[in-house]
């Protein structure tokens, strides 16, 4: 086990080293020169060529990397051209509002998807199942962000409950902020529900097939403890799987859905860094995300050996 | 065998729903009910009626048109996203698995690190995935009785890579050409909808959503077309690939 989180650990350091690269390469291929873009259409070539220089961006891309790389290590991601902050302190302005969105969007993927998954297994092949998977079906297809149209035309244009869109932080109250972020989470974590329901009903489907079960079901347990008790906790592990790896895809899908429900996120930071040319920026959200998915990706490999001990590792 | 009405089901509906998708695409570029680019200043923002029966956008230009043009526009970037990851994922994958060794070790943390990338990157995306699935397939065929059989006989490796193990692996990577292409459809659309991608005045779904959010209140029916759209090429993209997983591949099912 031991051996095996080492090997694990190394193997997520090599992976964070090209996440790094590939965000540093795919952030160059974005046209615009960005010192031209600050500089605007007055200044004048020598002095755009100066402000390149001091900027770095006259160097060749090995040492330009080589030195971004060098700083991020030590947590500094360098300066934003748009707003004369550091990145690193941008990003965490944005995070109480990306963070709690995805983790509301995690907690109603889970309570919506785990019992409906385990009620379609247990109906298996009767209306039941059947009116599940459709349901699932049509959640996989339905784009997030036409999800959160629809809940904003349904809510706040129709029926008028709720505003649409816009949030006031935190500090105007935990009640109205969460208020905020409800619509937008019900949305995002639409999709990944409809992907977590089809993962545990097949998982909970294994489970029911396994001799245990049966002795379990010839003991004459009720159908209840059958399910609660043994089955549900060793179908777990892939659920938890699953879930974990969703984890990750939320944060990313955040992006978008900010940007229907104009929340202050780090998606939309990154939205108006792009438009902007203000690579540091995008360069320092990008890998912050990227590097975030591989380490949750990283830690549910570790949970999974902890879960299931049975799991072993060459 | 009880399991193959449901399967065929699904693969009939999910090939009906994809080749209708085509047909209208198809069709777009012969002929659309009205021009998807001709605005008109005082048919703005109509609800659906007998001549737009999908209504018009903000410039008065038929949304069923520009719906119909848009089809053209998630197939083509379907196309490219899937092909460019395909070629090259399974020519990664392929040798990878094939080599072993550091190359494979260095391919798989590369792939890794893509995989931490959102969808929106898909052909880069993609590319990771068919890796993978390459890798994999290679791994478990390298030492099949065939494959050796076929080495001793004195094949070389190409031969070995490209006749014996290459076709073996396609089922799996038909399966998953048809699930990734729903995946870059709905990339296409975020990115549009974004305004990283498709550009106005051209027709995309995505884009035409994010018309759409400006005028919720006064033609709400501008929202539902092109999310409507998208959502049942996608359906029926997924049911396809759903249903020729359950024909092709067994053992996934």
């Amino acid at each position: 086990m031991r051996r095996y989180a080492a090997r694990r650990a190394a193997a997520l350091v090599a992976t964070l080293f090209f996440v790094s690269a590939l965000v540093f390469v795919v952030v160059r291929i974005l046209p615009g020169d960005p010192a031209a873009l600050i500089m605007g259409t007055e200044g004048s070539r020598e002095a755009s060529d100066r402000l390149r220089e001091s900027m770095g961006l006259n160097r060749p891309l090995p040492v330009q990397y080589v030195e971004w790389l060098a700083r991020a290590l030590r947590g500094d991601l360098g300066r934003s051209i748009q707003y004369d902050l550091p990145v690193g302190e941008l990003i965490a302005s944005r995070l109480p509002v990306t963070l709690p969105l995805a983790l509301m969007a995690a907690a109603f993927m889970v309570v919506a998807a785990v019992p409906l998954g385990l009620y379609a297994a247990t109906r298996h092949r009767r209306a039941g199942d059947y009116a599940t998977m459709i349901l699932s079906q049509i959640g996989i297809s339905v784009p997030q962000f036409w999800a959160g149209l629809l809940l904003i035309l349904l809510f706040s244009v129709t029926l008028g409950w709720v505003r649409s869109g816009g949030f006031e932080g935190w500090s105007s109250g935990v009640g109205a902020a969460l208020r905020s972020l409800l619509l937008p989470a019900i949305a995002l974590g639409l999709f990944q529900a409809a992907v977590l329901v089809r993962a545990t009903r097949s998982a909970v489907l294994d489970v029911l097939r396994e001799d245990y079960v049966r002795t379990a079901r010839a003991k004459g347990l009720s159908e209840l403890r059958v399910v609660g008790r043994h089955t549900l906790r060793n179908a777990l592990i892939p659920i938890v799987t699953v879930a974990g790896i969703q984890l990750g895809q939320l944060l990313a899908g955040a992006i978008v859905l900010e940007s229907v429900f104009a929340l202050p996120g780090l998606g939309r930071l990154a939205l108006g860094a792009i438009t902007a040319r203000d690579l540091p920026v995008v360069q320092g959200v990008a890998l912050f995300i990227a590097s975030t998915i591989v380490v949750i990706n990283f830690a549910v490999d570790l949970v999974y050996t902890v879960l299931d001990p049975r799991i072993r590792y060459e | 065998m009880r399991r193959r009405p449901l399967a065929h089901a699904t693969f009939t509906l999910g090939a009906a729903i994809t080749l209708a998708l085509v047909a209208v695409a198809g069709l777009s570029l012969l002929y659309t009910p009205a021009d998807p680019l001709t605005m008109s200043i005082t048919g703005r923002l109509q609800g659906p009626s007998g001549g737009h029966p999908f209504g018009t956008d903000q410039f008065g230009r038929d949304i069923l048109s520009r719906v119909m043009a848009g089809a053209v526009t998630s197939i083509a970037v379907g196309v490219i996203a899937v092909g460019i990851g395909a070629a090259l994922g399974v020519a990664l994958g392929l040798l990878s698995g094939y080599v072993g060794g550091w190359l494979d070790e260095t391919l798989m943390r590369l792939v890794d690190a893509v995989q931490g990338f959102p969808a929106i990157l898909s052909a880069l995306l993609f590319t990771a995935v068919f890796a993978r699935l390459t890798r994999g397939s290679v791994l478990e065929l390298r030492e099949r009785e065939f494959v050796v059989a076929a080495r001793a006989l004195g094949a070389r490796d190409r031969r070995l890579l490209l006749r014996h193990i290459l076709p073996n692996t396609l089922a799996p990577l038909v399966v998953q050409a048809t699930t990734s292409f729903p995946v870059a459809i709905l990339a296409e659309a975020a990115l549009a909808y974004l305004g990283l991608g498709t550009q106005p005045p051209h027709p995309s779904w995505g884009l035409m959503l994010k018309e759409a959010q400006n005028f919720l209140g006064m033609n709400p029916w501008f929202a539902v077309f092109p999310g409507g759209a998208i959502a049942t090429a996608v359906l029926g993209l997924n049911l396809l690939g759903d249903g020729l997983r359950d024909l092709l591949d067994p053992k996934t099912a």
